[in-house]
């Protein structure tokens, strides 16, 4: 591997985990599709930005855009607030505007300007290694790691220490606004993490890929616990994950970094979808298909027990019988008998069925239920 | 150039006129599907979509080496389609929840669009040029031929809405009991979403990814500040979808580096604003009148109370007092001195002279009235 291609991956993987971290906290609290949003409309505020200050790397443009992006909030809750609109339609509504404006005025005014609507949306990670970030003469590096590194360690500093604050409020408004807590100011200062997050991310990656690093991740480990502490730690891996095993892909396919990075992102969620114990799709389908079968055997249990001791008790557990009263066709109805049978829940004896000891236990169990 | 001008350009000028037809069909057709979008709370389905078209179109383009629009629009749209389907499945059977879902297709999806489009430059003679166009819209590039195939999928679109319009009216509104009443709600479901697919994946070519969210989601929310009723609202949607659509095909056929997609999510984002401040009853500016009257009414009551229960100590319930003694006991609420020349112009109070007011005759009723009405409503509270 090539210095450059370590950095890059190294790049991913940051971007990675500085994504997942506020993008656990939007997910928990259902404000994914703001981060969609937000993504969009800080290319007005690099545009304003470079406007004011007519140089492309300027800090100022992540500034404008920080800005921006809280505006963007801002006017989603103003929209919201009317009660003319919902929640989704307000996102919906002040986005395209905004973006809209921010590629009227690119085209009107910066038109020789390499400001790419199209490099905006999609980034380019591989060119990243281009831009070096040089300290006092020596060069230590590639520019987007070390802002992307910083973006990381702001957040890993806003989560630690605002984490209590964090949790009560994302789970607990009420409570939270009852103890005093500010939801508000909080809200606010996720909201210009997040919009700091995807200003450095875009420029490396894109908007589009940022958000699929906001929002996947933490989806995969809200499948996988219920902790909010290894949330975080799940997204952030999943994150570098993706970041890791897109890069391999984008390089044996030559094809765009960042698009393969959001790919793996989503088959690894595919992956959680499917197999995570309990939540998974494999484990619910088990488990639906486990509880069918203690369902029917728990009836047979029930059916013969309510008619022992009784005149027809002979007639009720004849094995023929039972189809014709439970309406069970034939293989079915074979094996919940077996199922019965291996549980030491009856006796099958020449077309009688007998219930044990245990079997009359578990029906009374049912039955007081 | 005068407007006699523009009016002559939309006629006889090809590209004006064809980019103001196709802008004008892709108007209609999304205000009448985002209707139900809006309705059902699906506003932002329309992003997703958009997004998740991109893999659809560079597949479509891989299989049959075609950019024909027609082909586009078919892997759009079955891409689409699948990331619906998708994001309903995950909230269906995970606790994940919706607006994630959302997200998460639609990011996943462009994604991996990308990967392929990238892919596919590589590749040696692909001819993909334009591919990604496509989805960025440019509506200036719009040929008679597009601007036939908008029309006839909408138009389809639009007669299914009408056919179907009783079950998509109980779709919406009341789901459960549509299926009580025996109609297919799931199948309805997924036909109502894939004419909402097929309505932004032939704008996608117009305005592009981002502003296609826009165009199902604003005209509808402009029409519902007009209506309460599902048929105006459907008809409202589309004509403003339409406006909107003209307006932004000739103001940017002015300017120069005006692309027609910006300009015509800016006006309907006008539309949107003017209908949220000036439509009847809902709109905020009358909100905020009636406000004013109803606080200017409360104050008045207050006064009129204020007086009668000052009044009262003294035995007599006409007895005055200064203007100082009621600013006192309303400390911190302006505007006494104005509720009362407001209350003397409806002859409840009078002015005895040198800044002390008493109730009239009138206006010992009024305060009775006032007061029995207040303690009422404690009593029942």
């Amino acid at each position: 591997m090539t210095i450059s291609q370590i950095e890059i991956q190294l790049i991913a993987i940051v971007t990675a985990a500085a994504c997942a971290l506020p993008g656990t906290i939007l997910v928990l609290r259902r404000m994914s599709m703001m981060s969609d949003a937000i993504s969009h409309t800080v290319l007005l505020g690099i545009v304003i930005g470079f406007f004011v200050t007519e140089d492309l790397t300027s800090p100022f443009l992540v500034v404008g855009a920080a800005i921006v992006g809280v505006l963007t909030v801002a006017l989603v809750s103003l929209l919201e607030r009317t009660r003319l609109v919902k929640e989704d339609a307000a996102i919906g509504l002040v986005f395209p505007v905004l973006f809209s404006i921010a590629v009227i005025l690119i085209s009107r005014y910066a038109g020789d300007v390499h400001l790419d609507t199209d490099a905006v949306l999609v980034g380019e990670l591989a060119f990243a290694p281009f831009d070096r970030f040089i300290v006092f003469g020596r060069d230590i590096g590639p520019r987007g790691l070390y802002l992307m590194l910083g973006i990381l360690i702001i957040n890993t500093l806003f989560i630690t220490i605002f984490y209590k604050e964090l949790k009560l409020t994302t789970f607990d408004t009420g409570l939270a606004a009852a103890l005093g807590f500010a939801p508000a100011l909080l809200h606010y200062g996720l909201m210009s993490l997040v919009s700091l997050t995807v200003v450095g991310a875009f420029d490396i990656v894109g908007s589009i890929l940022v958000v699929a690093l906001i929002v996947t991740p933490p989806a995969a480990a809200y499948l996988l616990t219920d902790d909010l502490g290894r949330m975080f730690g799940l997204s952030a891996f999943f994150g570098g994950l993706s970041a890791l095993s897109g890069y391999w892909l984008a390089f044996s396919l030559d094809a765009s970094i960042a698009g393969s990075i959001a790919t793996m992102a989503g088959v690894l969620f595919a992956m959680v979808f499917v197999f995570a114990p309990e939540r998974g799709l494999l484990s619910a389908a088990r488990r639906r298909e486990r509880q069918k079968w203690e369902f029917a055997v728990t009836m047979l249990v029930i059916h013969l027990f309510n008619h022992e001791n009784t005149p027809h008790a002979l007639e009720e557990s004849r094995f023929v019988h039972l189809r014709e009263h439970m309406r069970w066709d034939q293989i079915f109805a074979n094996q919940i008998v077996k199922r019965a049978i291996e549980d030491e829940l009856i006796l099958h004896e020449e077309e009688q069925m007998l219930l044990t000891e245990t079997g009359r236990v578990r029906a009374k169990e049912a039955l007081a239920n | 150039m005068t407007f006699a001008d523009l009016i002559n350009n939309l006629i006889f000028d090809y590209t004006l006129r064809t980019v103001a037809l196709g802008s004008m069909v892709l108007g209609v057709v999304s205000g009448a599907l985002g209707t139900f979008a809006l309705l059902r709370k699906q506003s932002l389905l329309g992003d997703a979509v958009s997004h998740a078209a991109l893999p659809g179109v560079v597949i479509a383009f891989l299989l049959t080496r075609s950019k024909a629009p027609i082909v586009l629009i078919l892997g759009a749209a079955i891409a689409g389609w699948l990331a619906t389907l998708w994001m309903m499945n995950i909230v269906r059977n995970t606790r994940v929840k919706e607006d994630n879902a959302l997200g998460l297709v639609l990011s996943v999806f462009f994604g991996f669009g990308l990967m392929l489009l990238t892919y596919t430059q590589r590749l040696p003679d692909s001819r993909q040029a334009g591919l990604d166009t496509f989805l960025f819209g440019q509506a200036a590039t719009l040929l008679t031929g597009d601007v036939l195939t908008m029309a006839g999928l909408g138009g389809i679109s639009l007669l299914l809405i009408a056919v179907f319009w009783k079950e998509f009216k109980l779709l919406s509104f009341d789901q459960e009991f549509g299926a009580s009443l025996g109609f297919p709600m799931r199948v309805l479901d997924v036909l109502l979403t894939t004419l909402l697919v097929i309505a932004i994946v032939i704008g996608l070519q117009a305005v592009g990814v981002v502003l296609m969210s826009a165009m199902i989601v604003a005209p509808a929310a402009a029409a519902r500040q007009w209506t309460d009723r599902l048929g105006l609202m459907v008809l409202l949607s589309s004509f403003f979808g339409a406006v909107a659509g003209l307006v932004g095909a000739l103001i940017s056929s002015l300017g120069t580096g005006l692309s027609t997609g910006p300009v015509v999510v800016l006006s309907i984002s006008i539309i949107v604003l003017i209908s949220l401040f000036l439509a009847p009853n809902r709109g905020l500016a009358w909100r905020w009148i009636r406000q004013r009257r109803n606080r200017g009414k409360l104050r008045l009551e207050s006064v009129l109370a204020d007086l009668f229960t000052l009044a009262e100590q003294h035995g007599d319930p006409r007895h005055p007092h200064p203007l100082q003694t009621l600013q006192a006991v309303n400390l911190g609420r302006g505007g006494v001195q104005k509720s009362l020349l407001a209350l003397a112009d409806r002859g409840l109070v009078s002015n005895i002279g040198d800044q002390n007011w008493a109730l009239t005759p009138q206006g010992v009723i009024e305060a009775k009235g006032i007061l029995s009405s207040m303690s009422n409503g404690e009593a029942n509270s």
